[in-house]
């Protein structure tokens, strides 16, 4: 059994955001780039899969530029047994889910999480699935092979779900799915070197949609500080300032 | 020039950190309180390939360069310095010992299992009345034929209980002075080894440190290290690459001082705004920088020198008496800025300050990095 995990470069999750001067772009100077968490439970959950003698063959994609490379050799270094990277800088869901579906095919089980943090759009896994013409799962936070079979467990209102599931199949996952992201072994990293990292020219596919704008949020108010005697005070303050009373 | 790091040091960097941030910080302080041995940590990193990182695979080793392994010891060290000096001491002083000076039964045996980090070793050098000065040791491995038979105390042991296999230096020929010393690898476990009491120390608590003595100790003969007499020569280059891990150490505690103390001053009100707006506090925090910087390029110009295959002496001297003294300065600094709370061990600083001070002390006092720097100058 083969699996494919979709992998998205984005920036460390303590990166102060900032933005270009006409507001349309994220400014990614300084910026420290990981592989985004959800798709390293992902791909967490494969390598202890392929452990369990329950896979046999671990791919990773990314669509992205040459500077995602280092993303992926960590993949690779996690556990992954080659990667793919289709060279275009993608703007939308739509072209990272089109480009990625000239690569996905063979595969009996994808994985993808359940939104990248940067863009947090939750929409690669599920269009990737629609252009592959393939089943697809939302919000999977187990998943087991036993006899061949795949089974998924998802977290719903008051308990969970089990689902067998026919190949192929795409997992959008989420929290649970793994325990923690595996830290890459000396070893790993060692033969990530000679692993196969293939780059891939992009498809015609175009992005279906634009940044206008990105806004920052507003400043946090600041704090007042309303002497502990003065009741009357904050009452006035909530009333006529906060218009919480 | 080229101060880049690759992709893969920069790869083993964030594991070095992850594993910190992620498995050390949540005890340490606990640990540092009890005197508690690290063993399911260390158990990790052997797994992870930290306690062999710069072996060559053919020996289970990870392969890695030395700048790859003073990042990760900085890495480990702005967390958790006890653990970093387990860490430096089966890297720089056991593994490279054996590989470097082990003959191919030796590293068969025991540098696979040291360099897999199956088991720890410890290095048996310092002695009741031979610290800094080495050349006068009055532990006996006497020529018995066959084997040796080993008498006499070491102190300061790190890793004294929890290592399996032990580097001892010993006189074999005292009319030789230190050219009649050998060194010889001893399993822990022979008969008429026993360890003194576990020594209550001020940081690096979380370090087991005992004196073992040796009375009747069998060691067969293929377990010498190089030619009779050798043993000097090879406790000296070995230190000469065990500087370099403790420079880092020193590093990194100063580094892990200066990071905590720079978040605290963005954050602690006083008069009416944040620390970091007073120039008091601003200034001490550039020195911190500037001293942090200088020390790093230090140790990472000693590393780069000794994976070139050039000579590293001098700069692994300087870059261990500089990281030392710095760490020192730094974590006081640390302390100083957090004020109260830098002195109550929830914050951590006052633990880093402790540590530092052991960077002054082993693995060649400060003083003993100027005799080898001054005597280099005026040569």
């Amino acid at each position: 059994m083969k699996i494919l995990v979709l992998i998205s470069n984005v920036p460390d999750t303590t990166t102060k955001i900032r933005f270009k001067a006409d507001n349309t772009a994220f400014d990614d100077a300084g910026v420290q780039w990981i592989i985004n968490p959800w798709d390293e439970l992902a791909l967490t959950r494969a390598v202890e899969l392929k452990e369990a003698g329950s896979i046999t063959h671990i791919t990773v994609a990314n669509v992205g530029t040459p500077a995602t490379e280092p993303t992926l050799r960590k993949a690779l270094a996690v556990g992954a047994d080659d990667a793919i990277r289709v060279n275009v800088a993608a703007k939308d869901a739509f072209e990272v889910a089109s480009q990625l579906a000239q690569v996905a095919e063979g595969y009996d089980l994808i994985l993808a999480g359940i939104e990248a943090s940067d863009y947090n759009g939750s929409a690669v896994g599920g269009m990737l699935a629609e252009l592959l013409d393939i089943s697809s799962v939302s919000a999977v936070s187990g998943i087991t092979i036993a006899d061949g079979k795949v089974l998924f467990n998802r977290e719903i209102d008051g308990g969970s779900q089990k689902l067998e599931v026919s190949t192929p199949v795409l997992a959008v996952v989420q929290k649970g799915i793994a325990k923690e992201p595996r830290i890459p072994a000396m070893r790993g990293i060692m033969m990530a070197r000679s692993k196969p990292l293939k780059v891939i020219d992009p498809s015609t596919a175009e992005e279906r949609t634009a940044f206008v704008k990105f806004e920052l949020p507003p400043k946090k108010a600041a704090c007042k500080m309303v002497a502990e005697d003065n009741v009357k005070e904050l009452v006035r303050l909530l009333h006529e300032e906060a218009k919480a009373l | 020039m080229n101060f880049e790091f690759t992709e893969e040091q920069l790869m083993i960097q964030q594991a070095a950190r992850d594993f910190a941030q992620r498995e050390l910080l949540q005890d340490v302080l606990e640990r540092d309180e009890k005197a508690i041995f690290p063993a399911n940590h260390i158990k990790k990193l052997g797994e992870l390939g930290f306690l062999g990182m710069m072996i060559d695979p053919k020996y289970d080793g990870g392969g890695m360069d030395t700048v790859s392994y003073m990042l990760a010891m900085e890495e480990i060290s702005k967390v958790d310095a006890s653990v970093a000096v387990i860490m430096s001491i089966n890297n720089s002083l056991i593994c490279y010992g054996l590989q470097k000076y082990g003959n191919e039964e030796q590293k068969q045996k025991y540098l696979k299992p040291l360099a897999r980090g199956e088991i720890i070793g410890a290095f048996l050098l310092s002695e009741p009345e031979a610290g800094s000065d080495a050349t006068h040791q009055h532990t006996t491995a006497i020529d018995k034929g066959d084997h040796y038979l080993i008498n006499g105390t070491k102190n300061w042991i790190s890793n004294a209980n929890s290592a399996s296999v032990y580097l001892v230096m010993a006189q074999t020929h005292p009319d030789k002075r230190h050219k009649g010393i050998n060194a010889f690898i001893v399993d822990k476990n022979t008969p008429g080894i026993t360890l003194g009491p576990h020594e209550d120390k001020m940081g690096m608590r979380s370090s087991d440190t005992h004196s073992v003595m040796f009375n009747d100790v069998t060691v067969p003969k293929e377990n010498r290290i190089g030619e009779d007499g050798f043993g000097f020569t090879f406790a000296m280059k070995v230190l000469e690459a065990g500087r370099l891990g403790i420079a880092a150490q020193a590093l990194g505690i100063a580094s892990g001082a200066y990071e905590r103390a720079v978040a605290y001053a963005k954050e602690r009100k006083a008069f009416g705004t944040v620390l970091a707006n007073h120039q008091s506090i601003a200034f001490k925090i550039a020195d911190m920088a500037v001293k942090i910087e200088n020390a790093r390029n230090l140790c990472l110009k000693a590393a780069w020198l000794k994976d070139n295959g050039k000579s590293f002496t001098i700069e692994g001297s300087m870059a261990k008496l500089y990281a030392a003294d710095i760490a020192m300065e730094v974590t006081t600094e640390a302390v100083q800025i957090h004020g109260g709370y830098g002195y109550v061990k929830e914050y951590h600083v006052e633990r880093l300050m402790r540590e530092a001070k052991l960077t002054q002390i082993y693995e060649g006092t400060s003083e003993v990095q100027k005799i080898v720097i001054s005597r280099s100058v005026l040569k």
